[in-house]
């Protein structure tokens, strides 16, 4: 019965309605299911969403970033990469990758972030880099190329922090057979992130040349924009 | 402690007041009054959320989920910068606008490592539940008032600004606490338990193959749902991995944990339900398609479960 609520979830989301609504629908539904009070449900997200405060720190960057961009980061950020005549969104996607990764694995989670870094400086710059080979980038492949910025800040943070000894996710894990009673070991089991960390990086900065590549063919390979205009 | 988690929320919670306030006198706004008052009604809950009565906080957060679902909440004009300003500016001011861009991480990474036990009198300086989050908004604090004097502008000019943000992102800003208040609701019903139920109900006890691959792609199936591998891995490894990989087969109990908690994160990388890596992002970057950034990630996770299968299989065998 309380997987009504995860059915609820599926068919919203493939039906695309609004995520915020489907999530508060189907939090009501499960708990009306298991047996809560109304009073007693509405409590638990009043308490719940006040308690998870935290998961919206980003509101603390927006006035930096926005400042920012109002006076040219974004920009500044194109005209840098402009500059080097050799960068391509794929590679600088690849270079952040390989920064993030390996930031997270020194414990360093918090250098990178979508907000603070992928919206102001990466983005731009990988934009800024297309623009810089191709001449006009159309819409749709600036979009393409800011998902592919999000999604490298993910998977870099993903895969390295597990390899950092006292991230949460390790220590949970420890905690988890301590009370099992099985021996577990923080700094083994880091080092066995290890070859998926490494494989990670390769597959995916394949798909980043093979996007450079798709770009290329759609929008022509260097000095093409001279011949556009 | 001296800087508490609490003083970050009410910052926050100042940032998202002017917001609303701007929304609210937005002429171009059709939806100006449910806009604004869904930007009030989130300020007031991180404001006061301390001491607000639960319940209450509960019919606020409905209350703003209610705007949202009948079309309350609309994005606004915001006559900022236009092209020739910004450029104008940044030509004045160069590589010097990277300056407050890049305080933030640093000053995250030394705040958090290095203040960390650091004590004034008895009291330390840093609340110890989330000394990061702490670092965080002390160091965004510092950014804001370097940017503010690097691009000479006013305070009013900088809530502004977050406004534009703020709105460009919209209800997906909430989102992740609404996700993680369901998980706490699927928690009590003990969704968990019946979901890792089912999974282990399809185990074929023998083969360590399929052992390996329903307890990989389970973690992975369990985080899309929940959101969180955190959450996936203890019922999974005390439903799969503890009796069938470590007590039958001996498995290496380390090198389980490792894989198995990637292969979370590869579940992760393809579910809206972790909103803050996927959804918001994409509401952030201004993507029509708010999956946009799963569609993106899809390859590598399916990719990279296939190999901590694989890895997994040949590390118990």
């Amino acid at each position: 019965m309380v997987l009504i609520g995860v059915a609820l979830i599926i068919i919203g989301f493939a039906l695309r309605f609004n995520p915020l609504v489907v999530v508060t629908v189907s939090g009501l539904v499960t708990g009306l299911i298991a047996g809560l009070p109304l009073k007693q449900l509405i409590t638990q997200f009043g308490e719940a969403f006040t308690t998870n405060r935290y998961m919206s720190i980003l509101i603390i960057t927006l006035p930096v970033i926005g400042l920012l961009e109002r006076s040219g980061l974004q920009e500044q950020a194109k005209h840098l990469v402009s500059k080097i005549k050799a960068a391509t969104a794929g590679k600088i996607l690849t270079f952040y990758l390989l920064i993030r990764e390996i930031a997270a694995a020194l414990g360093l989670n918090s250098l990178g972030g979508h907000p603070q870094t992928v919206r102001p400086l990466i983005a731009p710059m990988a934009e800024g880099a297309a623009e810089a080979k191709y001449g006009d980038v159309p819409e749709e492949d600036r979009e393409e190329i800011r998902a592919q910025a999000a999604a490298a800040d993910n998977i870099g943070l993903f895969f390295g922090e597990d390899i950092f000894v006292a991230v949460g996710a390790i220590l949970l894990m420890k905690g988890f057979f301590d009370q099992n009673g099985i021996k577990a070991d923080p700094i083994s089991m880091a080092l066995w992130g290890l070859p998926t960390a490494i494989f990670v990086f390769i597959v995916h900065s394949i798909r980043l040349r093979l996007f450079d590549r798709k770009l290329d063919r759609k929008l022509g390979k260097t000095g093409s924009k001279d011949v556009k205009k | 402690m001296i800087i508490s988690t609490e003083w970050i929320y009410i910052i926050m919670g100042i940032v998202c007041f002017f917001c609303s306030v701007y929304t609210f006198f937005d002429q171009a706004n059709s939806r100006r009054i449910p806009s604004g008052l869904f930007y009030l009604i989130y300020a007031v809950t991180l404001l006061f959320g301390k001491v607000i009565p639960p319940f209450y906080t509960g019919l606020m957060v409905l209350a703003m989920v209610a705007i949202v679902a009948f079309g309350g909440l609309q994005k606004g004009s915001y006559n900022g910068a236009g092209a020739d300003e910004r450029e104008k500016s940044r030509k004045r001011l160069g590589n010097r606008l990277f300056l407050p861009a890049i305080l933030i991480p640093v000053l995250t990474v030394l705040g958090s490592k290095l203040l960390v036990n650091v004590k004034i009198g008895s009291r330390l300086l840093l609340d110890p539940s989330n000394p990061t989050l702490v670092a965080l908004g002390v160091a965004c604090i510092i950014a804001i008032l370097t940017a503010m004097m690097l691009t000479k502008s006013r305070p009013q000019t900088t809530f502004k600004e977050s406004r534009r943000l703020l709105e460009a992102i919209g209800w997906a800003v909430v989102l992740p606490q609404m996700l993680a208040t369901l998980g706490t609701i699927f928690t009590k019903a003990g969704v968990g338990t019946v979901v890792s139920g089912l999974i282990t109900k399809v185990i074929p006890e023998n083969s360590v193959f399929w052992i390996v691959f329903v307890f990989c792609v389970g973690m992975a199936l369990f985080t899309m749902i929940m959101g969180n591998a955190f959450a996936a891995f203890p019922v999974m490894a005390a439903g799969i991995a503890i009796p069938f990989l470590i007590e039958r087969f001996g498995a290496n109990a380390d090198q389980i944990a490792a894989l198995s908690m990637f292969a979370g994160y590869c579940g992760t990388l393809m579910t809206p339900m972790a909103a803050n890596f996927n959804i918001v992002p994409a509401a952030l970057l201004d993507l029509k398609d708010k999956n946009h950034v799963i569609r993106v990630q899809v390859p590598t996770a399916l990719l990279t479960l296939a190999f901590n299968i694989v890895l997994m299989y040949l590390l118990v065998k």
